[in-house]
């Protein structure tokens, strides 16, 4: 245990200092963090997916709170959670075979009782759509019942474990910690492949001679773009150049250095650009469950602009940006307001601040927000390491990725255990 | 997986050995972190607090440095402990600094320092530095990184083994009405050589009477180009080499960095050793030197120009908060009433209430603080734990931990009120008056370096503190008390301060309240009088706009120039009067240059007569004297003195009128002493020949007709002017 305190405190510490930057870096610490902290969980006989439930949210509520702006922390935490509940249910249906089909209604039962008795929106939501759910990927991969596996994931654990628990102990004692390291172990693989894979994609959406819009930097749509040039394909890129950060100036030189067409424009000219343009392909920093995108500063006058010329916008995000969370939640802090002197020089503007006279407050008030929030009517596309999904979509996704009862990662005495 | 480990490490430490020669350069970065300021600004609340621990958008201000070290990725910080060094060992014992995985913090504690400098040459003999070091004191907030300007300090220090020192600065454009910066601090004139970065000279505390800078000519000889800047802020963070420590050592007289150090550095050339300098553009350093910085600096704070050490970033284990709209942060758990107001730009601690019909802006409220109702904040720092009553009004102003405001109680703006103050009911706390439990120390050393000498304090204050307390409670009024003591309202509890020597109209320059919109009128005005001194031919710098009126002028008498021509004459003859005393100049020679004066001001000799005596009579003021006789004394002597200039000028009648009627208004506004004494001195004048008696008798008849008001001095020498018609009826 000291062992991984110290693991965790360090990089809370990044996290609290925004140390860490961009959400594939924050994903991919986050799930090797959290599997270190697994892995030197002592797991008791009893009960054993309750106590490393409790030891990851343990964990994860102080990821989050850390730093609330960067919602792939919360994400990859109940991610990890959600993956020991199905490794759990997994192997309590491996163990108790098909001999429980009547199970099935009672825990239908349950859901409802719960969704009830709890009276969280969320959590009725999510007891409707597991009834609906397809079968997730890991239940198919598993090949266990289908009928049995769905009801069970969404509902609430201790009562599930209390029957489960009763089937069989010793064959998955020491399995369950194996299993859930294993999983945790493909989600790190996925968050590292996610740009490959969501660029293998590249070809079906980019054609031949085609102009492409982006905003900003973003690995995950230089990488798209070179996977399409690699493919032959010859088009023409746009970069908008992003302020007051100017990644773009960044991509604009990295896509040069790969041989592509590239045209740098300014953010406000994107309007006037964007008669010509044939596809937007952006990047963001979250996708939540509704459908909207919140992506840096800019993107919501792109996203128009290609709105009223019916252009596709399309953005690219690897599976650890799904977020089960919706917009409106006071969890979701939206936005980082970052220091204003990226958009002006302090030394220049020191008149305009000197509070000494007057009235003593500042009349100049300098904001510099780091993100837009897009609304998922404006979205044409998601692509994501599955491949590519409408806005509307986006819940399914969320309900495969994501268990109910983890939404809420803070208030762990009425969430679940 | 031991054995794995093993290796690794083994390879690491291999991998290290292999990159020696370069492994000097990338020695840990080491820094010294002074816990103490040594200065006084922050009386009262200092006597109780060291300033390092002070909250600043409540985190001690300490944290802004230390974290901001760490994130430059400094290894091992020096935190040099003197006043209260007992308070800050504990605070950084019990504070998340001490566990943090490659950052340590280690304190070194003193009592009986008094300066930076003894400071650094007791870390000197504890022989703990080895590398290039980063110089800082406790109270300064940055954001930059130290990479470049490391790199280039290292760079040079390759080529020029002198070149000991690199002092970030950045750009802030002082004040040009009150020459100072918008930190607070003085208007600071550096000379850097604009290829190398040199700094070749510093003066922070020049002469604007003069309006003038001297720069050495040798600078001019040796160097091709230099660029003389005023709108460069000090940062007060230093990048020194090892040297720096033994320099200090060596000096033994070294006491300020900057007055003696960096002066020291730059005049002395035997030595050579430079100090050079990096701007810092996009990123943000200031230090906190008064309590104006206080302010503008947490008004930085909450614009976020020292983005991530804001409040809303937990980067030292502050307390969660949330940033809303305009700029508004809030911790958790705050009771606010739904009538109540809280405006832009403020910050809420955590568990404090808030009543109904408050009105709060601009401000930074502590934790854990009770505010009632009807209660107006504006521009203020209320501190932890503060009990505010219905009705108070706050206005720019400083309230420390425990203090108590009872309903109704009004702080002007200025105030300090350091900690567990009580304020009574309906009690108005003057301007820039500052409030403590603790009474004055009465024998205040003048030497600015001589702070904090009473560092055992501790169980004393407890025990001055219980003391006010029971007198208070007890009704103990005994008369010595009562007389020192002001009273702060019924029930309240602590001293005002009177404020120090001469510091009284400087007193609106460093406080926390803006500067009055009057001082700014009026030091606008005293500026341009200042560059018409500095242009004489007012001409080459006025504007057009100026040029004009200036035609009129030469025609039009009754001019605001003229005015001030006359004002600025009257002073360049002082001064030339002063001098001729101080220098003995010979009388004839005095008058040469009053009469050149004259001309080069066209001048009428009355204005001349009006402005010697005018500056006898200052002189004789001056003299130190302590009864009214004395004074008239020293008036008789100087008046027999210099009566040979004053009678050069006196031509006609006229002449000596002026003289009387300066003198009375002399009397009347800048030297009240005079006016008991105007008969008689007016008696002394008319003895030495200088007046003559129809002068005199003119002046009063002219008097005759004037108001009540007017009539004081010709009633008060009533006596002698009608001994003067008495006589010059029996010469007739």
């Amino acid at each position: 245990m000291p062992d991984t305190q110290v693991l965790v405190n360090d990089f809370l510490n990044k996290l609290k200092k925004r140390k860490i930057e961009g959400s594939q870096a924050t994903a991919r610490q986050t799930a090797e963090l959290l599997r270190s902290v697994i892995s030197q969980q002592r797991v008791p006989y009893t009960n054993q997916a309750g106590a490393l439930i409790d030891a990851v949210k343990a964990v994860g509520e102080q990821l989050i709170a850390a730093n609330p702006v960067e919602l792939a922390v919360g994400n990859i935490v109940r991610r990890v959670l959600h993956i020991i509940r199905e490794e759990d249910l997994s192997l309590t249906t491996a163990a108790i075979g098909g001999l429980n089909l009547s199970a099935v209604s009672d825990d239908e039962n349950d859901d409802d009782r719960d969704g009830d008795s709890t009276l969280s929106a969320a959590a009725v939501a999510a007891a409707a759509r597991s009834t609906l759910r397809p079968p997730s990927l890991q239940t198919l991969l598993e090949d266990t019942p289908v009928s049995a596996a769905v009801p069970q994931t969404s509902s609430s654990g201790g009562d599930s474990e209390g029957k489960s628990k009763s089937a069989d102990k010793s064959s998955r004692s020491r399995k369950l910690k194996h299993d859930v390291i294993e999983a945790v172990n493909e989600l790190i693989q996925d968050i590292v492949t996610c740009h490959e894979q969501i660029a293998e994609q590249a070809v079906e959406h980019i054609h031949q001679n085609e102009v492409i819009l982006t905003l900003g930097s973003s690995r995950t749509v230089l990488e798209f773009l070179f996977a399409a040039k690699e493919k032959k394909r010859s088009f023409r890129v746009f970069v908008a150049e992003g302020a007051p950060r100017y990644q773009g100036h960044l991509l604009a030189k990295e896509l040069v250095a790969r041989g592509l067409q590239t045209t740098l424009i300014t953010d406000s000219a994107v309007f006037a650009m964007i008669s010509r343009v044939n596809m937007v392909i952006v990047g963001a920093h979250a996708v939540m469950a509704n459908g909207g995108v919140i992506a840096p500063v800019g993107m919501n006058l792109v996203a128009l602009a290609a709105q009223k010329h019916a252009v596709p916008f399309v953005v690219l995000a690897g599976s650890h940006k799904l977020c089960p969370l919706y917009p409106h939640n006071p969890e979701v802090l939206l936005n980082e307001l970052r220091s204003p002197s990226e958009l002006l020089d302090f030394g220049e503007f020191s008149d305009c601040m000197d509070f000494g006279s007057g009235s003593g407050s500042p009349l100049l008030h300098v904001v510099n927000p780091a993100f837009d929030y897009v609304p998922p009517k404006l979205v044409s596309l998601f692509i994501t390491d599955t491949g590519g999904h409408n806005p509307s979509y986006m819940y399914r996704l969320i309900a495969d990725y994501y268990s109910a009862d983890d939404l809420v990662v803070q208030r762990r005495a009425t969430a679940g255990n | 997986m031991g054995a794995q480990k093993k290796r690794a490490a083994a390879a690491a430490a291999a991998a290290r050995v292999s990159e020696d020669p370069d492994d000097l350069a990338r020695q840990p970065l080491q820094a010294i972190l002074l816990a103490d300021s040594f200065t006084t600004k922050f009386r009262p609340i200092t006597l109780e607090r060291p300033k390092v621990l002070l909250p600043l958008v409540n985190v001690p201000m300490i944290n802004y440095t230390l974290a901001w070290l760490e994130a430059a990725g400094v290894a091992e910080v020096f935190v040099f402990c003197c006043a209260h060094s007992k308070q800050v060992i504990d605070y950084l014992e019990n504070s998340e600094w001490f566990s943090q995985p490659n950052f340590t913090v280690k304190t070194i504690e003193s009592h009986n320092i008094i300066s930076a400098g003894d400071a650094l040459r007791l870390i000197y003999e504890q022989n703990v530095i080895h590398g290039d070091f980063v110089l800082i004191s406790g109270d300064t907030v940055s954001n930059m990184s130290l990479t470049q300007a490391l790199q280039e300090h290292k760079e040079r220090k390759k080529k020029d083994n002198n070149a000991v020192m690199t002092m970030i600065i950045k750009k802030s454009k002082p004040s040009p009405i009150t020459r100072q910066s918008r930190l607070g601090t003085d208007e600071l004139f550096m000379a850097i050589d604009p290829n190398t970065k040199q700094l070749l000279y510093y003066e922070d505390k020049a002469d604007h009477s003069k309006g003038t800078i001297c720069l050495d000519k040798m600078l001019l000889a040796e160097n091709p180009s230099i660029s003389l800047h005023n709108d460069k802020q000090d940062c007060y963070i230093d990048i020194c080499s090892p040297e720096v420590l033994s320099l200090f050592t060596d000096n033994f007289d070294y006491q300020h960095l900057r007055r003696h150090f960096v002066k020291g550095l730059l005049l002395d050339d035997i030595m050579g050793y430079k100090i050079f300098t990096h701007e810092i553009h996009s990123s943000y350093a200031a230090r906190i030197d008064n309590y104006r910085s206080y302010d503008i600096v947490s008004k930085d704070i909450i614009q976020r120009w020292t983005y991530p050490y804001v409040p809303d970033v937990k980067f030292c284990g502050n307390r969660a908060t949330k940033l809303e709209r305009r700029g508004m942060y809030r911790a958790l758990e705050i009771e606010q009433s739904r009538s109540a107001q809280v405006g832009s730009f403020t910050v809420i601690g955590y568990g404090t209430k808030i009543g109904s019909n408050s009105k709060i802006s601009d401000s930074v409220i502590g934790e854990g603080c009770t505010i009632g109702s009807n209660v107006l904040i504006e521009g203020s720092y209320i501190w932890d734990n503060v009990i505010i009553e219905d009705g108070c009004e706050l206005r720019h102003v400083i309230v420390c931990d425990g203090v108590i405001m009872k309903a109704g109680a009004v702080l002007k703006p200025g105030v300090v009120l350091s900690f567990k103050v009580v304020i009574g009911e309906r009690f108005v706390v003057p301007a820039y008056s500052k409030v403590s439990l603790l009474q004055q120390p009465t024998v205040h050393d003048s030497d600015e370096e001589l702070e904090y000498a009473d560092n055992s304090s501790g169980t004393v204050e407890f025990s001055s503190i219980q003391g006010t307390a029971d007198q208070s409670n007890g009704e103990m009024t005994s008369e010595s008390s009562e007389a020192h003591k002001p009273k702060l309202g019924t029930g309240g509890v602590g001293y005002i301060w009177s404020i120090c020597e001469g510091g009284q109209e400087e007193e609106w320059r460093h406080s926390v309240a803006p500067i009055p919109e009057d001082k700014l009128t009026e030091l606008s005005e005293a500026m341009d009088d200042d560059q018409e001194l500095v242009t004489q031919d007012r001409t080459a710098l006025s504007t057009s706009g100026e040029l004009i009126s200036d035609s009129n002028a030469s025609e039009g008498d009754d001019n605001e120039d003229s005015k001030d021509d006359s004002v600025y004459f009257e002073k360049e003859v002082e001064a030339t009067f002063l001098r001729a005393v101080e220098e003995n100049v010979k009388v004839d020679h005095v008058i040469l240059e009053v009469n050149s004066l004259r001309l080069s001001y066209n001048m009428t000799s009355a204005d001349c007569a009006g402005a010697v005596f005018y500056s006898m009579m200052k002189l004789a003021i001056k003299t130190p004297h302590s009864s009214a006789s004395e004074l008239q004394q020293n008036t008789a002597n100087i008046i027999t003195t210099w009566q040979k200039l004053l009678k050069s000028y006196l031509l006609e009648i006229d002449e000596e009128i002026e003289i009387i009627l300066k003198f009375e208004e002399m009397c009347l506004e800048s030297a009240k002493e005079f006016s008991p004494l105007f008969a008689r001195i007016l008696h002394i004048l008319y003895d030495k020949d200088i007046l003559q008696e129809d002068a005199i008798l003119r002046w009063a008849d002219e008097k005759e007709g004037a108001d009540e008001s007017d009539k004081v001095f010709v009633r008060q020498s009533e006596k002698f002017i009608q001994w003067l018609r008495e006589a010059s009826e029996e010469e007739d």
